[in-house]
């Protein structure tokens, strides 16, 4: 692919979405960058073993643009989880829906970009760093700021929804920008909705600042449709003391990119990132985290696991950035694998970079089946072959599973999986 | 002061003991690199026209190649146009034996402690003394040459050999193969060739030690081991070269080919001058090492223990092609001052049921920087093939860093793939036992890094391992406290 192709797909996705007038200076820098750099090359170190732009130029002629589609509070209803009593934030084809949220948490503040711009919007997630977040800042419409103030105890989760509709194939760029202030708590929960089996790309921005001593859960669920083309760009600046924790889920998709970056920006603060791939038929999911380690005595932890199926594929790669004022530094990773099928792939890629001597950092990653003896063990008690193999996977499953927060979303999620499990997959 | 101190003191103020060179004669190709100096030198070896033509088409290739960027390494480029690419020692008749070689060429390598005078060796190793662009000598080739074992100098094996040199040469690392293979097949001067024929098992450690003595020169040679059906060998190569200020290069190629059932195993003992304590000088080690692991049941095992070179370049891999074939690789790579190592191995399982096993050891002080990175991957065909690596790295000190990058491509459901890695230091706990036992801490940490590293040494050969303890004592001196 020469660069001309590679600049042509990001301006044809741009083209689509036309003049946009708020965040202008953004959007210029953004266009600037791209036009420089394009879309990754095949070849690319970051987006080796995952080729979206190929994808992309392969159905970019079905990329409109993206714009809200008719929406029932009924359908919104529908894909709420039993036992949910939050907030629910929804997304229509990328764009926040007022109408048709539920928002009667004081506790909050909630607010669109373009009518409250928090000081550092995309200063966390730097356009520079990835050519997605650019893409995302060259084309997002709208999108929301979120804001807890001080102190603040959410009780309840809030959980953001979104429903994309391909409609023959849509462009759709979502954008979040969430402060968690001093010594505030809260959860959040994200699910994606598919409303149509057609192709779509979803390429969103989520960036979350926590401040001292506040602390986030957030987790996701991916299952779209097997069409989509989801890039999912998560950047959080945690800063003293705070914990941030982020599990995500992944079921479904045509090829799924995420990439999570957590900058531990000052010392006492930890990290957590949890991630569980479920992939069959041609599923293509890649996880790319990035923890970078700035001051001394934080923590990290890090543990992936997925169980792949027919011709699915998993890229794993998790990096770990130990600065040199990072000392005492504990940094954990961890990503193990299954393989179903022989048609399935892994390329998995633990990296560490460390540059501070008094640390403690580990990785370890494992590919490989189950176990025969543990399935004789569950036959010879009466247990059918595929019973024993998804009692078996289930307990690999579950240790990502229980790092979900809320006890609802959990079991939402694990019956989803308890489901897939007992089919084996 | 008691004697021990004497010889502690005597042993720290030294840096890099092979640091001088010697002055005589040489023939030397003026510096340059075009297709003239590369008939020039195909020329003064009297070599084939196949093989003047296949040097010609691996420089064609190379012109057209970018070098490589993507290793965690940065360095002043080299000017290919500045380096000499043949530097030979005068010598008027061609030695047909050892007794024939200028007996000042033979005094070089009693002072680096290998004696080329077969008599007096103790032990039966046979070595090939390749200095700067050419062989000197190989000792114990008759020995050797009884059992049907050839072991001689590249140029030597091409005039005498030249259907076997012609049968291999490329065949595991091919031209176009990478940027430093391709410069290489260009221009390399010399190197050892090795062929252990079918059943026979080589009755002594065979070993090519190395020396860079010219100033300005690359070097580049060319090793080629092939081990037929049911053979075994054991290779060791070793290399030094002296203190000077400005960096020279070193770019060679290993080429192993093991048969059915055959076993090879090469162990390096890499001490190149890795430059003075500012970073100025040393030598760039940019070498491609391979073995093809071709028919069932063969085995290839490299161990290596780098401490020298200023920036290293270097993943030694095995590709596993036959049946049960297994590969390995031990690596000790120690990196002080201003050092860059980026090295690894690559391990490509093609066959079923093949094994592989990598420790590496990474230890890095001062201002170094020390890299892993390995590749381990599991084709479609490679039925129950089963990998395990480990990559350790130490640190001393706040200054330096350590870096894995281990990809990880399995397209086979009933492969069994493990990585593990750690980072540390030593631990203040385990230095104040020591001390308190009147061990002080340079030796405590000497001491704490042999036993890291034991795993890896109790690979090597004796004879090296003594070797290599003591430089890895060496290189670390002065890193802490």
């Amino acid at each position: 692919m020469t660069t001309s192709t590679k600049n042509k797909i990001a301006d044809q996705i741009i083209n689509e979405f036309g003049p946009l007038q708020n965040f202008v200076p953004l959007r210029e820098k953004a266009k600037a960058f791209l036009n420089e750099n394009g879309l990754p090359a095949p070849k690319e170190e970051e987006y080796k073993y995952t080729a979206i732009t190929k994808y992309l130029e392969q159905s970019i002629q079905n990329f409109g643009q993206s714009k809200p589609v008719q929406l029932s509070i009924e359908e919104v209803q529908k894909n709420i989880f039993g036992g949910f009593e939050g907030d629910v934030l929804v997304f229509n084809n990328g764009v926040f829906s007022g109408e048709l949220s539920k928002t009667s948490n004081q506790d909050y503040r909630l607010a669109l970009l373009s009518q409250n711009t928090p000081s550092d919007f995309a200063g966390i997630a730097k356009l520079e760093k990835d050519p997605f977040v650019a893409l995302n800042s060259a084309t997002f419409k709208d999108g929301i700021y979120l804001h807890i103030s001080k102190n603040k105890k959410i009780e309840k989760p809030i959980y953001f929804l979104f429903f994309n509709q391909a409609n023959n194939g849509q462009s759709i760029a979502s954008r979040i920008y969430i402060e968690v202030e001093d010594n505030a708590e809260v959860t959040f929960l994200q699910n994606s909705v598919s409303l149509d089996e057609d192709a779509y790309f979803s390429n969103s921005v989520t960036e979350i600042k926590v401040s001292q001593n506040a602390h986030v859960h957030f987790s996701k669920l991916q299952n779209e449709s097997r069409r989509a083309l989801v890039v999912d760009n998560f950047v959080t600046d945690i800063h003293r003391d705070a914990t941030f924790t982020s599990t995500v889920i992944s079921l479904s998709g045509n090829m799924v990119r995420n990439n999570l970056s957590l900058n531990l920006l000052d010392s006492g603060c930890e990290g957590n990132m949890y991630g569980l791939y479920l992939l069959n038929g041609k599923t293509h999911v890649d996880n790319h985290t990035n923890v970078d380690h700035t001051k001394a005595h934080a923590v990290s932890n890090e543990l992936y696991k997925g169980i792949l199926a027919d011709q699915s594929r998993a890229v794993f790669n998790g990096k770990i950035f130990v600065r040199q004022d990072a000392q005492k530094t504990n940094a954990f990773q961890q990503n193990n694998n299954i393989l179903l099928s022989e048609d399935a792939t892994v390329n998995t890629k633990p990296q560490l970079e460390i540059w501070a001597d008094d640390v403690k950092c580990s990785h370890g990653c494992t590919t490989g089946q189950l176990d025969e003896e543990a399935l004789f063990y569950l036959k010879a008690r009466g247990l059918g072959k595929d019973q024993a193999k998804g009692l078996l996977l289930y307990a690999f499953a579950g240790e990502v599973l229980e790092k979900i927060s809320d006890e609802c979303f959990r079991d939402f999620v694990t019956e989803i999986v308890q489901e897939r499990l007992g089919g084996n997959l | 002061m008691s004697k021990d101190n004497q010889i502690l003191e005597e042993f720290t103020s030294k840096e890099y003991e092979h640091g001088w060179s010697v002055n005589f004669e040489t023939e030397e190709a003026p510096p340059g690199l075009n297709e003239d100096i590369i008939r020039w030198i195909s020329a003064k070896k009297e070599e084939p026209v196949w093989l003047l033509e296949w040097r010609l088409k691996a420089f064609a290739i190379w012109q057209n190649m970018q070098e490589p960027e993507w290793a965690n390494v940065t360095y002043p480029k080299v000017d290919f146009q500045s380096i000499k690419y043949y530097s030979a020692p005068k010598q008027k008749n061609k030695p047909k034996n050892l007794d024939e070689v200028d007996p000042e060429l033979l005094q070089i390598y009693e002072r680096l402690g290998i004696s080329l005078n077969e008599q007096k060796r103790l032990q039966g190793i046979a070595v090939d003394a390749v200095l700067d662009s050419v062989s000197v000598g190989t000792t114990f080739k008759e020995t050797l040459s009884k059992l049907g074992i050839i072991f001689c100098s590249f140029s030597e094996a091409v005039k005498e050999h030249p259907e076997l040199v012609k049968k291999y040469l490329g065949s595991v690392v091919p031209i176009t193969d990478n940027y430093y293979a391709a410069l290489n097949s260009a221009v390399f001067s010399d190197g050892s060739f090795c062929y252990i024929p079918k059943g026979v098992r080589c009755p002594m450690e065979l070993s090519t030690y190395f020396r860079i003595n010219a100033a300005n020169t690359g070097q580049f040679e060319r090793t080629l081991i092939v081990a037929e059906e049911s053979s075994y060998v054991s290779y060791l190569e070793g290399c030094t070269a002296p203190q000077r200020d400005e960096n020279q290069l070193h770019a060679a190629v290993v080429e192993i080919y093991a048969e059915k059932n055959a076993e090879v195993k090469y162990s390096t003992v890499q001490n190149w001058y890795p430059g003075d304590k500012s970073g100025k000088g040393g030598i760039y080690n940019f070498v491609t090492k391979r073995g093809i692991c071709a028919g069932d049941y063969s085995k290839i095992s490299w161990t290596q223990v780098e401490t020298g070179s200023a920036v290293t370049w270097k993943y030694p891999s095995c590709i596993l092609k036959g049946d049960y074939s297994v590969g390995e690789f031990y690596s000790v790579a120690v990196t002080n001052n201003y050092q860059q190592a980026d090295t690894g191995t690559k391990m490509i399982h093609i066959g079923k049921n093949t094994k592989s096993r990598i420790v590496s050891k990474g230890i890095s002080a001062g201002h170094s920087q020390n890299s892993y990175r390995g590749q381990v991957q599991i084709m479609k065909r490679a039925v129950n093939a089963r990998n395990f690596s480990q990559c350790d790295s130490l640190l001393m000190g706040d200054k330096c860093g350590a870096h894995t990058f281990p990809y990880i491509d399995i397209q086979n459901s009933t492969a069994k793939v493990e990585h593990e890695a750690t980072t540390s230091k030593i631990g203040e706990d385990q230095i104040f036992y020591c001390n308190q036992r009147g061990i002080d801490t340079e030796d405590a940490v000497a001491l704490i890094v042999n036993g890291y590293a034991k795993e890896v040494l109790n690979q090597l050969p004796m004879e090296f391992a003594v070797e290599a303890q003591k430089l890895l004592a060496l290189t670390l001196e002065g890193s802490v406290g």
